[in-house]
């Protein structure tokens, strides 16, 4: 197990730089993901730590030594990567023995060592199969087992789901959780899921262009956004926007949202206020709201409306009646609302969240 | 008055079902050249078919001898030195094109603008027409004048005859013939390379694998399918293709003592030097058939090229 630190890291191609000095650091044992939309930079500093990518500019450590010149195989690191990558001419056994083989390990040993990652990744009976006769899911255990066989200090994942259908994903998002809480060996995933960085990250690292925008832990996110990036980026459905300002104590937003809050007294800037969609409640018919879209999912429905340049997304705990076309109002929770200065797009703090719940209907 | 069989429905509905249009549209595509080969082809290679069971004057004059000419190959020391001929020039040049080939593709796989020249120089041979890269070759080896012949000595090889020589003529009518498929070879090689995916190089380098262990169990494996093509249609060059006879008519003439005297060209001879036009394609037809014959056992034993793991 090891401490994985990234400081500064830079990557250029040619003059276009990706990753605009980056810095991290992964406890022992940790689970973070990296996250963020395609683009972002994430896969690169994935591939810069396991070493397939040069390293422009700052140091990557391991184990408090620096790696930067270090080759991949020496890094004792394995990856997982996004189409599995597994050998399609070696069976299953052959492919998740292949790295033990290059390191000349003994067959008695690496029999052992390919059987002991087979039943714990469930693979026994697979062994002697080629890659081409499994399921995704098969495939995906299969790169898992490989990485594993190698006993490393570090886990890499890469997109490693994006490829299963949604049943398997929520699945083997579990399967990957367990794993990594039975072995306890660092790992980071990157994903551009953010469903499975909240699921089974113990802290996130957001990033978008090149740039982390937020590290923490999941529900320290998604209940305290760094700015409009993050919180539009974490949490499904997406939190709702409103543009708006401040006059005395009320915010006043498009479509014409008003909610009380105790901002700083002197700001005065352009506001953008954050509703995540369940904290907004929908009320009887005959509010200035109409109902576009209803998308009930069983367990709870979303509710889509609008007024004015203004859509929000509501939900809804159990059924509802609405019908598009209906008119309805809508309150929010105003201790649940996050204010965001317009022009730099970053957080404002409030100073108080103890304020009663006042409406609009 | 509407006298349709069919009744009137909303959509119009072909007669034919969807399946048998595509089928039939299929077999139309494929008709022009199909037509082409069997008369271009088919045709032609039945009919020497049966003109081997003719003794032809090249006159106009048929007379049937059933399998004479048959038994008078089996019976002809020339036929037999020819096939051992062919057989050797099959064995040197189908494993050299293989190396040369691959070899050279590896050298300038990665794409790059010096690379882009050097495979374009590889290819260049292929511009010319063989004919004159036999005569260019010949100039270059040929006794006394030619630029290799007078290399040899000051390189303390003695005074080589390249050409002249039955011991060494076979040997440089092969090398001549690498030098000219080799860039075909390694452009099929490249191809096959390309079409292998990065991931398998990259999970290979966090395996643990270095330049080399990625070739023998990365690169090689998962070329299978490139290499049996590369060697099917090599084995194929070998006994009947356009370089074999060019190079060597033009070069050796067969000779010297028939040292290189290939079966396509020893055919040649009979019919067009000797007027055995019979005789001739009775050869001929052997040739194809065993042609066929090794490539059908390597197509069985490959199963096309296709591999357990598919």
């Amino acid at each position: 197990m090891a401490r994985v630190e990234i400081e500064n890291i830079t990557k250029r191609y040619g003059h276009l730089e990706v990753v605009h000095g980056v810095s991290a650091c992964i406890e022992d044992g940790e689970f973070v993901i990296l996250v963020g939309p395609s683009g972002c930079g994430k896969s690169t500093l994935l591939r810069m730590i396991a070493g397939l990518e040069h390293i422009s500019d700052g140091t990557i450590s391991i184990d408090g030594e620096v790696v930067n010149d270090v080759a991949p195989k020496d890094r004792n690191i394995a990856m997982v990567f996004q189409n599995y990558a597994l050998y399609p001419h070696m069976t299953v056994a052959q492919n998740m023995a292949f790295s033990l083989k290059l390191s000349g390990l003994g067959k008695d040993e690496t029999r052992d060592k390919v059987g002991n990652a087979a039943r714990i990744l469930g693979l026994e009976k697979l062994l002697d199969r080629y890659p081409g006769q499994l399921s995704g899911g098969q495939r995906q255990r299969v790169a898992m087992g490989r990485a594993i066989v190698r006993d490393p200090e570090v886990f890499l994942f890469d997109e490693p789901l994006s490829n299963l259908d949604a049943k398997l994903r929520v699945q083997m998002r579990a399967e990957i959780k367990s794993l990594h809480q039975r072995l306890k060996t660092t790992t980071i995933y990157v994903t551009h899921d953010q469903v499975e960085a909240m699921t089974m990250a113990d802290r996130i690292v957001v990033m978008r262009d090149g740039l982390i925008e937020q590290v923490g832990s999941p529900l320290d996110l998604y209940d305290e956004p760094a700015n409009l990036f993050v919180a539009g980026f974490i949490g499904s459905p997406t939190m709702n926007f409103i543009e708006g300002a401040m006059e005395a104590d009320i915010f006043r937003g498009t479509g014409g949202i008003e909610c009380h809050s105790n901002l700083p007294a002197a700001f005065h800037g352009a506001l953008v206020a954050g509703i995540r969609p369940d904290k907004i409640k929908l009320g009887k018919s005959g509010g200035p709201f109409e109902v576009l879209v209803v998308e009930p999912t069983g367990a709870e429905t979303q509710v889509v409306v609008q007024s004015g340049d203004l859509q929000l997304v509501a939900l809804v705990q159990g059924r509802v009646t609405y019908r598009p076309g209906e008119s309805v109002g809508v309150t929010l929770d105003e201790t649940a609302v996050h204010f965001f200065d317009a022009r730099t797009e970053q957080r404002i703090e409030h100073l108080d969240r103890n304020l009663g719940s006042v409406s609009r209907q | 008055m509407s006298t349709s069989v069919r009744p009137k429905t909303k959509f119009r509905h072909s007669r034919l079902s969807a399946r048998n249009r595509e089928w039939i549209a299929g077999y139309l595509f494929v008709l022009p050249d199909a037509l082409g080969l069997l008369v271009f082809l088919g045709l032609p290679m039945l009919l020497s078919l049966v003109l081997g069971l003719y003794d032809v004057d090249g006159f106009g004059a048929y007379r049937f001898v059933g399998m004479a000419n048959y038994t008078k190959m089996m019976r002809d020391p020339l036929f037999w030195q020819s096939a051992k001929v062919t057989a050797l020039y099959a064995l040197m040049l189908v494993p050299l094109l293989y190396v040369c080939g691959l070899s050279l593709a590896l050298l300038v796989q990665k794409t790059n603008r010096f690379n882009g020249v050097i495979r374009s120089m590889f290819f260049a041979p292929h511009m010319v027409s063989l004919i004159v890269v036999a005569l260019v070759w010949q100039f270059l080896v040929v006794d006394k004048i030619g630029v290799l012949s007078r290399l040899t000595p000051a390189l303390g090889l003695g005074g080589i005859s390249f050409l002249g020589d039955p011991d060494y003529a076979l040997f440089t009518v092969v090398a001549v013939s690498v030098w000219f498929l080799m860039g075909y070879y390694m452009l099929i090689f490249l191809g096959g390379l390309q079409d292998i995916p990065a991931m398998y190089y990259e999970a290979a380098t966090m395996d643990g694998a270095g330049p080399i262990a990625k070739f023998w169990y990365i690169t090689l494996p998962l070329l299978k399918p490139t290499s049996f093509f590369v060697i099917m249609i090599s084995m194929v060059a070998a006994v009947a293709g356009s370089q074999a006879f060019d190079i060597i008519w033009v070069m050796t003439g067969g000779g010297p003592a028939n040292s290189t005297s290939v079966l396509i060209v020893y055919i040649y001879q009979q019919a067009f030097s000797f007027g055995a036009f019979g005789y001739a394609a009775a050869m001929a037809s052997i040739l194809v058939i065993s042609l066929m014959a090794m490539t059908g056992l390597m197509f069985l034993l490959t199963r096309g090229g296709r591999f357990s793991y598919e």
